[in-house]
């Protein structure tokens, strides 16, 4: 392991803390511009935790270790997520820790603690939210896996930083399959952040909320560390659809100068990444709830008709 | 990878992922309008797909095929279809499905089967397109099974063209389009097609006051 790539390491871990909240708040931001209401600062998110984390923890009577244990877990698991995915650069020292099906694991892990928490305090929209939580999640998870997938056979291997790796240096080729996973992933992602077809983030109506409803019990630092561990998943997902389809940018091994380069692209490519999400979410309506499964069926046959028309065209070619 | 493959096979690739997944949008659209405006996008994307394989081999009819598509696929039948819905009074017509996920599932192991079927035959082909052979023939399929799970008739005359699409684009894969007498012959066929089934349409209707193909299961003679 070089110095370059501890440091590497360690600058990635904290810009991922320091620009999760930020990306989060620039989104609510552009919602706002683009729904003509008077939008909230930008920092925002970061008032938010600071207020969170002064307030004290008011528990349930019947909360068990494990409702106490969960936020840290989840925040952990999306930490561990931003450490593996090469925002910056492929020279990660804690990238051979999980490969990319591995960090779908992770993800699951974290949803599986929130859920369980959830349902921990026994109220009723707890558990609504964990059951609704898990149902998005089990339909998601083989969508994204097939997206993997597609993007394992182009690459030839399930390590993310051997796939963004080759994914940039690639000729400029016309790959229908990356076009499918790409917007399969889209879907995915959309679901998976609770953002706006399948969930609204802004909401507390309670037919309709899925994230919000899970962590309505949760208050103090807890809180604050869950709506972190929310902004670090967004930040995570946006960052490795950015290193698997817009690679263009990303450091290479034992070149710190290019990494501190790729820092500002970055910064511009998630900004137009949020923009876009924004816009996504002002177009659309949020679906109801059992249309779920169509709209992530849909995520699951574009991510396989990837992996079939990558089989069928491009490796015979 | 496919470093080295010319930039028109990459385009023709292209333009046929994008026709299999109009077919798979087709599948789960609900409502006649897009239906239609979707079956005239494909059209359009076979003509620009069939122009691309005539620009690229030099072969004078193709070009006249894909203006014969563009011509009569993306815009006289769409066209024709959306007169019809008009006269009809179907726009809003809301189709209950069978259960789209699961139509999806059957329609993803139809690709596959459609794909195992056809590569051994596009071996045999020496066409620049003959990858898309097993996507013509998943086309066809997923329209068949489009015209399967429909009950009313304007999508499953919308399906039969589709099947049409299908085998145009497995002909100009296989063997760079069928002779011109043929492809003309066909062309007018489902244009006479389409407008026997227009009447076809008014004289269901007429009788049932409705356009479900259901209500026809109950015929009786006498």
């Amino acid at each position: 392991m070089s110095v370059g790539g501890f440091l590497g390491q360690l600058f990635a871990i904290a810009l991922a803390l320091v620009l999760a909240p930020l990306l989060t708040g620039w989104v609510n931001q552009c919602r706002a511009w683009l729904q003509n209401r008077s939008a909230p600062p930008l920092l925002q998110p970061y008032y938010m935790l600071h207020k969170l984390f002064r307030k004290d923890v008011v528990l349930a009577r019947n909360a068990s270790p494990l409702f106490r244990f969960a936020p840290f877990a989840v925040f952990g698991c999306m930490l561990l997520a931003c450490a593996i995915i090469p925002s910056l650069s492929t020279d990660l020292p804690l990238a051979p820790a999980a490969d990319t099906l591995a960090l779908v694991g992770v993800f699951g892990l974290a949803r599986i603690f929130i859920s369980l928490a959830a349902m921990d305090v026994g109220t009723a929209f707890g558990s609504l939210g964990g059951r609704r939580e898990m149902l998005v999640g089990f339909l998601a998870e083989p969508a994204l896996l097939m997206v993997i997938f597609t993007l394992a056979l182009i690459s030839q291997s399930t390590s993310v930083a051997t796939i963004v790796e080759t994914l940039a240096h690639r000729e400029i080729v016309i790959y229908p399959s990356l076009a499918f996973a790409g917007i399969a992933f889209t879907f995915v992602s959309l679901a998976e952040n609770a953002r706006v077809p399948v969930d609204n983030p802004a909401t507390h109506l309670e037919l309709t909320m899925i994230h919000e409803a899970m962590i309505l019990e949760y208050s103090g630092r807890h809180l604050a560390l869950i709506e972190w561990a929310a902004s670090l998943k967004l930040y995570a997902y946006s960052c490795l659809g950015l290193a698997l389809f817009f690679p263009w940018g990303i450091a290479e091994r034992d070149n710190f100068l290019a990494m501190i380069a790729a820092a500002p692209l970055l910064l511009i490519k998630l900004g137009i990444g949020g923009c876009l999400l924004a816009a996504i979410e002002t177009v659309n309506a949020k679906m109801r709830i059992f249309r779920a499964p169509e709209f992530l069926g849909t995520a699951f046959l574009l991510a396989v008709l990837g992996l079939l028309v990558r089989l069928l065209l491009e490796v015979r070619a | 990878m496919n470093a080295g493959v010319p930039l028109s096979a990459q385009l023709i690739n292209l333009f046929a992922a994008v026709i299999l997944l109009l077919a798979f949008a087709m599948l789960a659209q609900r409502r006649v309008m897009p239906l239609i405006n979707l079956f005239g996008l494909q059209g359009l994307v076979l003509a620009g797909s069939t122009l691309v394989v005539a620009v690229t081999t030099h072969q004078a009819h193709l070009y006249w095929s894909a203006g014969l598509t563009l011509l009569l696929k993306a815009m006289l039948l769409p066209w024709i279809l959306h007169r019809l819905v008009r006269k009809l009074y179907v726009k809003w017509d809301v189709e209950s499905l069978v259960n789209v996920p699961a139509t999806m599932l059957i329609g993803i192991v139809l690709v596959i089967v459609a794909f195992n079927v056809a590569q051994p035959i596009s071996l045999l082909s020496h066409t620049i397109s003959r990858g898309t052979l097993g996507i013509a023939l998943a086309t066809v399929m997923l329209a068949f099974l489009m015209m399967i799970t429909r009950t009313k008739a304007i999508p499953q005359v919308v399906g039969f063209l589709a099947m049409e699409n299908g085998l145009f684009l497995a002909a100009t894969s296989a063997t760079y389009g069928m002779p011109m007498v043929v492809e003309l012959g066909i062309a007018l066929d489902v244009l006479v097609g389409v407008i026997i089934l227009g009447v076809f349409f008014f004289q269901i209707r007429d009788q049932f006051d409705s356009l479900d193909i259901s209500h026809m299961e109950h015929l009786k003679d006498g």
